[in-house]
């Protein structure tokens, strides 16, 4: 069924008894061209960039949990591509070109909303590297714009733009058309529109293993209902996010350039809109913008220790709600409604990793860090290409596994090979 | 989450700075094998379980120490010294 | 409805005194009695409407008794002070307040936001994804669209308004620890906590009401003879009076992390009207509890029926706490449907504090007969096995229409019959509160028998007590209480003998016992609209809805419909909603499961967990001759966490003038610099050369005694980590400076390989950053500045050569000085104890009058160490290798060393890697910070070719100079290109030139 203004009001003239469920739940087939492990935001774009745009349909994605249940749905919903490294901002302005499309080419409402991003800077050597930042994405056809002070306060009248501020602000760069997207939807509309296409979405359904022919990667075994089952594929992709070390193993492959750790994401109670923009703090660390219902949803670090618990600790909340209230002092009677976490595969430079291998076979997307979701249309887009062509697209040639060894890192803060730093 | 400090008792892990993989261990200084060194900054085993950790009581005494902490439920096993002084602390 | 308050007496509105306390709402004048809540209050006064629901719009009154409220939220105060989206059913009524309605307009009795219900149907769950996406048009005109709907609907959303006012209160923070954390002061939590006190371990009691007993409070019931009421008033004052036991009160446990970490929030003044400006507003408790006894009670949680949200509906319990403790009759007539023997002690209780009670309506067709006669004991009429069909009234109820009700089949009959009525209250059963262990991960467990979810097995130390283990009546309170606390106990080690614990356990009960299960009714399916969760708006019909369109995992459910995701975060509605969806998948509640509740418990204001730190992000560090520059001008600003001079600006000058002329003097004359800001690390030992020469890349093994030497630090994978100089001051003792920036990272460096690595390197590390002040001294006239005031030591070429260093003393001062140059003079840095900083300066200054000394700051620091070519933290960016920067000299090839390796990687010989290079305006134009290097015109400027790092105006070369990243920048000097800066709007022709731009043989350093 189409989605569209006309067919929400004749549906809801007939009591609204005639929607359809808006993927399929189908049974698993015993053989698949593609395989993609992790029902996620990144599975299901491959899957469906795999479709529409390479025409491979005989596609399975296997989701452990409900789909969308890692950290599609459970991001702070940013979407941008204010990089200063070059591979990196070519990559994310392309992922920018699909969301401005993307409620269209799904058929379905992703809220993509280009409010504006905006990065404070606290000290005039901080406004040079915001500028730095802002020209190379003017060199790169990204739209970038520095702020002075008034400018900034303008903007967000609740900030904090006094001389008196601990970190007083100097101006900020804004990239205006970047901004937020609701995150539940993306991993929905996807879904919806990759079952449309023909891909199997197999939900509750967990990889426990993986097929072998000789060295290459035959296809998985999952558990479904409790009961064991193989399903084959030519190819097999892996995008498990927090969980690649956990899936990795299982194929074989023990060691990786990447950690976990989680990273914990606050929303506080719904009120009237409040700050226009997502605006993120330059002498801390920390993200905030305001959801279409009204709750402000921020973050921060992530909680310095590997982790696959989704859920962090106590010093990250006073941290981040510190910063939070230095950046708008107003916002200090306003009340945190919920927090959680996510668990991120952090990796070595902080920069992600779309590529063929490391297995005959077998194709890996993975290190995201917490800027996955931004990325999930370019990420699914690259992935795809690289698993229909063997071969890595232009724009993630760069996002190899080999990198790092190689000593060509893509490390946008320079913080070197510590992930919980990046 | 809390660690035991060998000087210092249990403390906050806050007043820790984590270090990472313990298993990491750094080739020996005439070793030049650029693997060997890859092998030891990259290679991360990153398990979903127990992990052996480093942390130093950056806020406190400044000692180091080896945790063995469970990953997915955060319970700390052991905290055990390392560095010169360990024997003594032990 | 039309509450009012009754006639007080024992027993009626216990927790009301006889002072009168004016406050108003939506700019009307009330009155109401010291100890009511504003929800009490204005249902005494008759005020029925008192909120909008979140999406329809649509008149909502007071739902609860507490914290769990859904419905009655309005904004309190006004100013800075503002807080949306307060729960008017936990704020406790003073002299003075002032509370407003919120989400509607042009008034909550009136609003004209409420058409949205017009859209009826097509607003249901999901509505949002599926339009609003506009034409497909080519190009971005479909994002417009969206965006253009989204200003109006996010105008139309959001709950009450914030301000952009800052919070003028302040919040504290309290560190505890404790051996048990007693979470609840019901029967439950107080039993718990006499039995744990009593062995003498350290308790702390936490209570989220004003009052501490929990149900203990309205209950009718005796214990040992007195009410229950009084005696648990008692208790707690005994508890209180112990030393080992601390209660308190106003205080929710909100989360429990890792370790049995607990966060509780305080509310210390806000039930003030005059608030003690010295007290904090709330306070944060950090509680570490060795073991926790979490007894927190349980929720009423609704049946869903047509027409449930009407003002005047509220929870069963909740509207005999009205009568009992608040002396309020919710209504004038009061119905009460239930599914459980709850809902009739609440008839009980309120037709004896004088409230009507006219039907009660059970879907239940058997009724003990002990509990039917209390029907006849509050003249209501009864209907067993009957249900809501529908609610009479639009703006409030009039009356209820009851059907038969098939407990088996969930149809209702034919036989509508209507009853009078103001007061819907309604009890479905109880839900445990255990959200906290939930929020540690703890998987509940549907009970069949209770028709509750139970917390899962224990992942930390707690132990459950009272109903949020399923333990429900008082007398299985205070048994679990005890057992709890004993368990508790043990796992600190405190084990009491079997006996022992016999003989104190429980007291004497005289209540009633019944069976607290309800039926497994949840929803009363007519037709007509019902809610699920109240506050956001949606329905039984979503829910099925949200079934038909595959959204059947909770977490979906969740996500789809929004159920669970308002203010109370689902705490009456959740159980309610998956088992209308497990109903519809047709599968067993156990089955659906349930979502994980998450912290906070409530809403928690973000000032108090931010606590002290609200006003006060991170600590200030001033060096020791702080005050001096203040003095004297400078224009001081935050660079990480030190204050520093920025530069000391003559009236009426610039930034730009004052670094030049400070520069200008510098190189002219002589000018101070405070340098107390380095990182310093003592090195130690009679392995610290060795290890020395490991974390540094170039040769430290045989630096002399009373030499220093610029170091470079690399990371193991070969980038550049840190630089500084490191001073021999002794056989087997080394003073090392590190960046400013640095100094805590190469600290923890340096600590790693001697711990960790090298632990057989005998070598001690102590941070000595706060130890020394220092000051530079530079200009070509350095040296007889001073020769001028040093004594004690020779600072002449022979006496203190390059890199040299010495004692001496400056007036009663002693110093350490070494002869080092950062800005390419002839220069010193002169080093004491931190106390005598700002007496050395004063004697560098006099001393230096005649010299004409200037004192610098920052940005003739920077501008001068351009001039010279000397790289610092824009260099230092973790992406450059020593070779990228021109330092391949100090890197030795004769030894290994941290980095050492893996800078052999073949990637970092490359040619057009970026390498370092100065810049120089070609036409008189500023070079401005953050300009990429290109070939092209302003308009078509093509690629990025390198970028500039550390941008100044040279007064030695006369123009606009730059240090620069350039693609194979050493081979490129003498070619034009442009340093393009789009955001800063500015295209500068420049020449591509050494960055040895100042005295490149090095001359007047070593003069």
């Amino acid at each position: 069924m189409r989605y569209s203004a006309f067919a929400i009001l004749k549906n809801a003239l007939r009591g609204n008894r005639d929607w359809t469920p808006a993927w399929r739940k189908p049974e698993p087939r015993n053989n698949y061209d593609v395989i993609i492990v992790g029902g996620g935001g990144h599975g299901l774009s491959t899957a469906f960039y795999l479709a529409s745009v390479h025409g491979i349909t005989n596609v399975a994605v296997i989701e452990k949990g409900y789909l969308g249940s890692g950290n599609v749905g459970r991001n702070t919903t940013i979407v941008r591509s204010n990089y200063r490294l070059t591979p990196n901002t070519g990559f994310y302005e392309k992922s920018m070109d699909l969301w401005r499309e993307l409620s269209h080419s799904l058929n379905y409402n992703v809220m993509f909303s280009p409010r504006g991003v905006l990065n404070l800077a606290h000290t005039p050597g901080q406004m040079d590297t915001h500028a730095e930042r802002g020209n190379q994405m003017r060199l790169m056809g990204v739209q970038s714009e520095l702020l002075d002070r008034d400018q900034v306060a303008r903007l967000n009248p609740g900030l904090d733009v006094s001389g008196s501020a601990r970190f007083p602000v100097h101006g900020g760069l804004l990239q205006p058309d970047a901004g937020n997207a609701r995150h539940d939807a993306v991993a929905w509309g996807y879904a919806r529109a990759a079952d449309q296409l023909g891909v199997d979405i197999l939900e509750n359904t967990e990889v426990v293993g993986f097929l072998k022919d000789g060295d290459r990667i035959a296809g998985v075994e999952v558990m479904r209902n409790g009961e064991p089952m193989e399903i084959r594929a030519a190819k097999t992709a892996v995008a498990v996010a927090g969980n690649t070390g956990r899936v990795m193993k299982m194929a074989g492959v023990d060691k990786l350039p990447i950690e976990t750790t989680v990273l914990q994401a606050f929303v506080s109670e719904s009120i009237k809109p409040i700050i226009p923009t997502v605006t993120t703090f330059g002498a801390g660390h920390l993200y905030v913008s305001q959801s279409d219902k009204g709750g402000l949803v921020f973050g921060g670090n992530i909680d310095y220790y590997n982790s696959y618990a989704q859920r962090g600790n106590l010093p990250v909340w006073e941290e981040v709600t510190a910063e939070l209230i230095a950046m708008f002092p107003a916002f200090a009677r306003l009340r945190l409604l919920r927090s959680w976490g996510g668990v991120m595969d952090m990796s070595m430079d902080g920069s992600p990793i779309i590529t063929t291998g490391p297995l005959p076979g077998m194709y890996l997307n993975a290190g995201w860090c917490y800027g996955g979701f931004k990325a999930t249309p370019a990420s699914g887009w690259c992935f795809a290409h690289t698993i229909a062509n063997d071969k890595a697209h232009r724009l993630n040639e760069a996002f190899t596994l080999e990198r790092f060894k190689d000593g060509n890192p893509i490390d946008e803060l320079g913080a070197g090979p510590t992930p919980w730093y990046h | 989450m809390r660690l035991t400090c060998p000087y210092c008792g249990p403390r906050d892990h806050q007043e820790f700075t984590y270090r990472g993989d313990a298993s990491a261990v750094r080739p020996v200084l005439d070793n030049t094998s650029i693997d060997d060194h890859n092998a030891y900054i990259y290679d991360r085993t990153n398990p979903d379980g127990l992990h052996r950790e480093l942390w130093n009581h950056t806020s406190g005494c400044r000692t180091h120490i080896i945790v063995e902490r469970n990953t997915i439920t955060h319970d700390v096993v052991s905290c055990e010294p390392v560095g010169p002084f360990a024997e003594q602390l032990k | 409805m039309s509450g009012f308050r009754l006639n007080l007496r024992d027993g009626v509105g216990a927790n009301l005194s006889d002072n009168a306390i004016s406050f108003s709402f939506d700019g009307k004048n009330y009155r109401g009695l010291e100890g009511d809540t504003l929800a009490s209050a204005l249902l005494a006064n008759g005020v029925s409407i008192i909120a909008r629901s979140f999406k329809y719009h649509r008149p909502r009154g007071v739902f609860t008794a507490g914290s769990e409220e859904p419905n009655a939220l309005i904004t309190l105060h006004s100013g800075g002070r503002t807080e949306p989206n307060i729960r008017a059913t936990e704020v406790e009524l003073y002299e003075g307040l002032v509370a407003r309605s919120q989400n509607r307009w042009p008034s909550v009795n009136f609003d004209l936001m409420a058409v949205n219900q017009l859209a009826g149907k097509a607003f249901s769950a999901g509505f949002y994804y599926k339009t609003f996406m506009g034409p497909a048009l080519q190009g971005h005109k479909a994002t417009r669209f969206w965006w253009l709907c989204e200003q109006l609907i996010r105008r139309a959303a959001g709950l009450g308004r914030g301000t952009t006012i800052p919070d003028p209160d302040h919040y504290a923070r309290m560190n505890a620890f404790c051996d048990v954390l007693v979470v609840g002061s019901g029967a439950a939590g107080l039993s718990a906590a006499r039995r744990a006190a009593a062995s003498g371990a350290r308790i702390i009691v936490c209570e989220e009401s004003a009052r501490a007993g929990g149900a203990l409070v309205s209950t009718p019931d005796f214990i040992d003879g007195e009410p229950a009421r009084d005696w648990s008033a008692d208790q707690i004052s005994e508890l209180s009076a112990m030393d080992n036991v601390c209660v308190l009160t106003r205080t929710t446990v909100q989360s429990y992390f890792d370790d049995n970490t607990f966060f509780a929030v305080e509310r210390v003044t806000d039930h003030l009207s005059h608030k003690d400006k010295t007290s904090p507003r709330q306070r944060a408790w950090n509680i570490r509890a060795r073991s926790a006894v979490i007894a927190t009670g349980a929720l009423e949680r609704p049946m869903v029926f047509a027409g449930n949200d009407r003002p005047g509906i509220m929870l069963a319990d909740s509207a005999r706490r009205y009568a009992i403790e608040f002396g309020t009759a919710p209504g004038r007539a009061v119905a009460v449907f239930t599914n459980n023997d709850t809902g009739w002690l609440a008839a009980r209780d309120m037709a004896k504090a004088g409230v009507i009670v006219t039907a009660i309506v059970d879907v239940r067709a058997d009724i003990e007969p002990s509990i039917r006669s209390i029907g006849e004991e509050c003249r209501a009429t009864i209907h067993s096995g009957s249900a809501i069909k529908s609610v009479k009234g639009m703006r409030g109820v009039s009356g209820i229409v009851i059907a038969n009700y098939n407990e088996l089949t969930g149809e209702l009959g034919d036989d509508s019959k209507s009853i009078a009525c103001d007061c819907v209250a309604v009890s479905g059963g109880w839900s445990p509160a255990f959200h906290l262990t939930s929020q540690q991960g703890g998987k509940p467990t549907w009970d069949a028998e209770l028709q509750a979810f139970l917390p899962g097995e224990p992942l930390q130390k707690w132990h459950g007590a009272g109903a949020m283990a399923g333990e429900f009546g008082l007398t299985r309170a205070f048994r679990s209480g005890e057992e709890a606390a004993l368990k508790a106990l043990a796992d600190i080690g405190v084990t009491i003998p079997k006996q022992a614990a016999k003989a104190g356990s429980g007291p004497d009960i005289d209540g009633d016992e019944i069976d607290y299960a309800p039926a497994p009714v949840f929803e009363i399916n007519s037709g007509g609209k019902s809610f699920v969760d109240l506050q956001h708006d949606v329905t039984a019909e979503d829910v099925r809805l949200a079934h038909r369109e595959g959204f059947v995992s909770v977490e979906h459910l969740k996500r789809y419909t929004t159920l669970g995701m308002a203010t109370d975060q689902g705490k009456t509605s959740n159980v309610t909603g998956l088992a209308i969806m497990a109903a519809a998948s047709n599968k067993p509640i156990a089955d659906t499961g349930t979502t994980r509740f998450r912290p906070p418990y409530t809403p928690v204001a973000m000032g108090a967990i931010a606590g002290e730190k609200y006003g006060h992000l991170a600590a200030e560090r001033l060096t020791p001759m702080h005050d001096i520059h203040v003095d004297l001008g400078a224009n001081m600003y935050a660079n990480g966490p030190w204050m520093r001079p920025e530069t000391y600006n003559l009236p009426g000058e610039t930034v730009e003038q004052a670094y030049i002329r400070e520069t200008r003097a510098v190189r002219a004359g002589a000018g101070l610099v405070d340098v107390s800001t380095l990182g310093k690390i003592d090195v130690q030992g009679p392995d610290a050369a060795e290890f020395l020469n490991r974390v540094y890349s170039n040769g430290f093994a045989k630096l002399p005694v009373g030499k220093a030497r610029y170091g470079l630090m690399l990371r193991e994978d070969g980038f550049l980590f840190d630089d500084g100089t490191t001073w021999r001051l002794d056989e087997h003792r080394y003073l090392m400076t590190t960046t400013t920036a640095g100094a805590g990272r190469v600290m923890e460096h340096l600590e790693y390989y001697r711990d960790f690595v090298w632990p057989d390197l005998k070598v001690a590390l102590a941070s000595v950053s706060d130890e020394w002040a220092g000051v530079a001294v530079a200009g070509p006239k350095s040296r007889d500045l001073l020769k001028a005031c040093v004594k004690k030591c020779e600072v002449t070429d022979k006496g203190l050569p390059f890199m040299g260093i010495v004692d001496g003393v400056i007036g009663d001062i002693p110093v350490k000085i070494a002869r080092l140059s950062f800005s390419g003079e002839l220069a010193f840095e002169v080093y004491c104890g931190a106390h005598w900083g700002s007496a050395l300066w004063h004697a560098l200054m006099s001393a230096g009058e005649k010299f004409n000394v200037v004192p610098y700051g920052l940005e003739a620091l920077s501008t001068l160490r351009i001039e010279k070519g000397h790289v610092a933290g824009p260099e230092l960016n973790g992406r450059t290798t020593p070779h990228d920067l021109g330092l391949s000299g100090m890197v030795s090839s004769k030894k290994n060393f941290v980095g050492s390796v893996l800078l052999q990687r073949e990637t970092f010989g490359k040619e057009d890697r970026l390498q370092l290079v100065a810049v120089k305006s070609l036409d008189g134009q500023r070079i401005r910070g953050g300009s990429h290097l290109v070939a092209g015109s302003k308009v078509q400027p093509g690629g990025s070719q390198g970028h500039t790092t550390s941008t100044c105006f040279s007064p030695e070369l006369g123009s606009y100079i730059s240090l620069a990243l350039l693609e194979g920048g050493y081979k490129r000097h003498g070619e034009k290109l442009f340093a393009t800066n789009p955001v800063r709007n500015a295209h500068v022709a420049v020449e591509v030139i050494s960055h040895h731009m100042v005295d490149p043989e090095g001359g007047r350093m070593r003069g």
